[in-house]
């Protein structure tokens, strides 16, 4: 009996420490492959994108193998936590809403959020700064959300579901707009076209990418928005760092991206992907 | 296990819960017009015509209700011909586009209950009306219609129950259903499981209502004493 134990306990140990050494050995970062130019996929499946190529260079600097894994955007912070992969990187924002739950490494990339409307809207023409800050408030700010507030009155917003856009319609700083959320971002392009949207909000990459993929007119209206509600850039997210063997890794995994990107940053990696894939330098 | 979330997110839950119902309801009662439609149409000697009703029923029995609200709700939405037409003023709203799906979904399985439950019907018992000189419309009105009826409930529970669990679907096309308000939830809190057992309990609950009501029909219509 007790030698049976013995057995038992040293394959276990054993299934272990196998696992333990498998996971350290390879990163897998979770992506949405539906988020264009940031990350999507071809024709033929493969995973691409500012971040899918951003990835690959950082496990270059950290010397590490990768896997890149796709998953459904309304189910990733929950997946990252079920350990199906390690890292996020899904043009996630850094907010102090999803701080409370996971971790993130320093920002690589600025997303800029701003409203899209079809072409001969009436939303056209708002008169506002071309850019605002939330986080610095102040009385041109205010005067901006009013000026929102009063166009958007009554008016149908479309959005992708648990984004910073949503959070920022939901908290009520241009007043109360109906929101309607999609799955995808492709979702939410295709009913902006389709006119059962009166605006949608998003990364102004994301219209702009449609609009020259699609031929629609799709127009970008009003101020770029940052700060606030739309966080601090889009940074790899990661577990947060616990006791054992297990919280060390998270915690060494954020370490090594973090270093990857000040080095790809140093030299010009992240700018260089960027400019191919929005066109302008987002890098940060 | 966050019991606290549980507690607070039942409320809201509860309150998306009239929707879904809202759904089903009025999804089950032009389906069931469609189904009866359906099914006098494929008892029909017109060869057209039962073709036309065998078409229907066999399109939407075989592909999925997914692929049914996508195309109603995103497809027809493509054809800029549509947009200019009245139809617009119904195929804008997600709400209008989902019970469409769901409504002609059911219908085409309603139509399959009731056209073997027509197909049941003991020829004895027309023929015993016909013998006592009863019309034809009275006889299919008074007698023919009650015992499809009766004999398809336990049948019918089961196409109620299977449609309940589909208008989840309704959340994909942008509805805040029970579903939809789950996702919502689980997309500000992170926590799928506990979101997901409460809604799951409400479902079974509505399940074990209408499995009931079912039970009740059954057991007062019953014909054998």
């Amino acid at each position: 009996m007790n030698n049976l134990k013995k057995i038992l306990f040293s394959v276990l140990a054993s299934l272990l420490i196998i696992g333990n050494v498998n996971a350290s050995d390879k990163i897998r970062i979770g992506t949405e492959g539906a988020y264009p130019p940031w990350n999507s996929k071809d024709a033929s499946g493969k995973l691409i994108g500012f971040e899918v190529e951003l990835a690959w260079s950082l496990c270059r600097y950290m010397k590490r193998q990768c896997e890149i894994v796709e998953q459904d955007w309304d189910g990733m912070i929950p997946a990252l936590l079920m350990r199906k992969f390690d890292a996020i990187m899904a043009g996630m924002s850094i907010t102090a809403e999803r701080q409370k739950t996971i971790t993130f490494s320093q920002g690589y990339a600025d997303e800029v959020a701003q409203l899209a409307v079809m072409k001969g809207s009436s939303l056209e023409g708002m008169d506002t700064p071309s850019g605002i800050n939330l986080s610095l408030g102040g009385s041109d700010v205010k005067k901006t959300l009013k000026t929102l507030t009063g166009a958007l009155a009554g008016k149908t917003v479309c959005v992708q579901t648990a984004t910073i856009h949503q959070n920022f319609l939901d908290s009520g700083d241009v007043g109360s707009v109906n929101v309607r959320t999609y799955k995808t971002q492709d979702e939410v392009n295709l009913d902006l076209a389709a006119g059962r949207c009166d605006a949608a909000l998003a990364a102004a990459v994301a219209f702009t990418d449609y609009a020259e993929k699609s031929g629609k007119p799709v127009v970008l209206v009003g101020p770029t928005f940052s700060g606030g509600a739309f966080g601090n850039g889009v940074g790899v997210g990661v577990r947060k760092g616990g006791d054992g063997a297990i919280g060390e890794r998270d915690a060494q995994i954020l370490n090594d991206f973090n270093k990857a990107i000040e080095q790809a940053r140093k030299n010009g990696d992240i700018s260089r992907i960027a400019i191919k894939w929005f066109g302008f330098d987002a890098s940060m | 296990m966050d019991f606290e979330l549980m507690i607070t997110s039942f409320p809201k839950l509860l309150n998306a819960a009239v929707i879904t119902l809202k759904l089903l309801s009025v999804s089950l009662f032009i389906g069931l017009f469609i189904g009866l439609l359906f099914a006098i149409l494929r008892l029909n000697k017109n060869i057209f015509l039962n073709r036309f009703a065998y078409g229907y029923s066999y399109v939407f029995r075989g592909t999925p209700l997914l692929v049914q609200i996508f195309i109603i709700y995103f497809g027809l939405g493509q054809i800029e011909y549509l947009r200019s037409t009245f139809l617009w003023v119904i195929l804008k709203e997600p709400y209008w586009c989902a019970i469409i799906a769901f409504a002609l979904n059911t219908g085409a399985y309603t139509s399959e209950i009731l056209r073997s439950a027509f197909q049941t019907i003991k020829p004895g018992l027309i023929e015993a009306g016909k013998s006592l000189g009863i019309s034809n419309k009275i006889i299919f009105y008074k007698i023919q219609i009650p015992i499809a009826i009766r004999q398809s409930l336990p049948a019918y529970g089961n196409e109620m129950i299977l449609m309940m669990k589909g208008t989840s679907l309704a959340s994909t096309v942008t509805l805040m259903d029970l579903t939809g308000v789950a996702k919502y939830i689980i997309s500000t809190t992170f926590k799928p499981i506990e979101v997901f057992i409460v809604a799951g309990s409400i479902y079974l609950f509505m399940t074990f209502c209408i499995h009931n009501v079912i039970k009740f029909l059954e057991r007062k219509y019953t014909f054998n004493s």
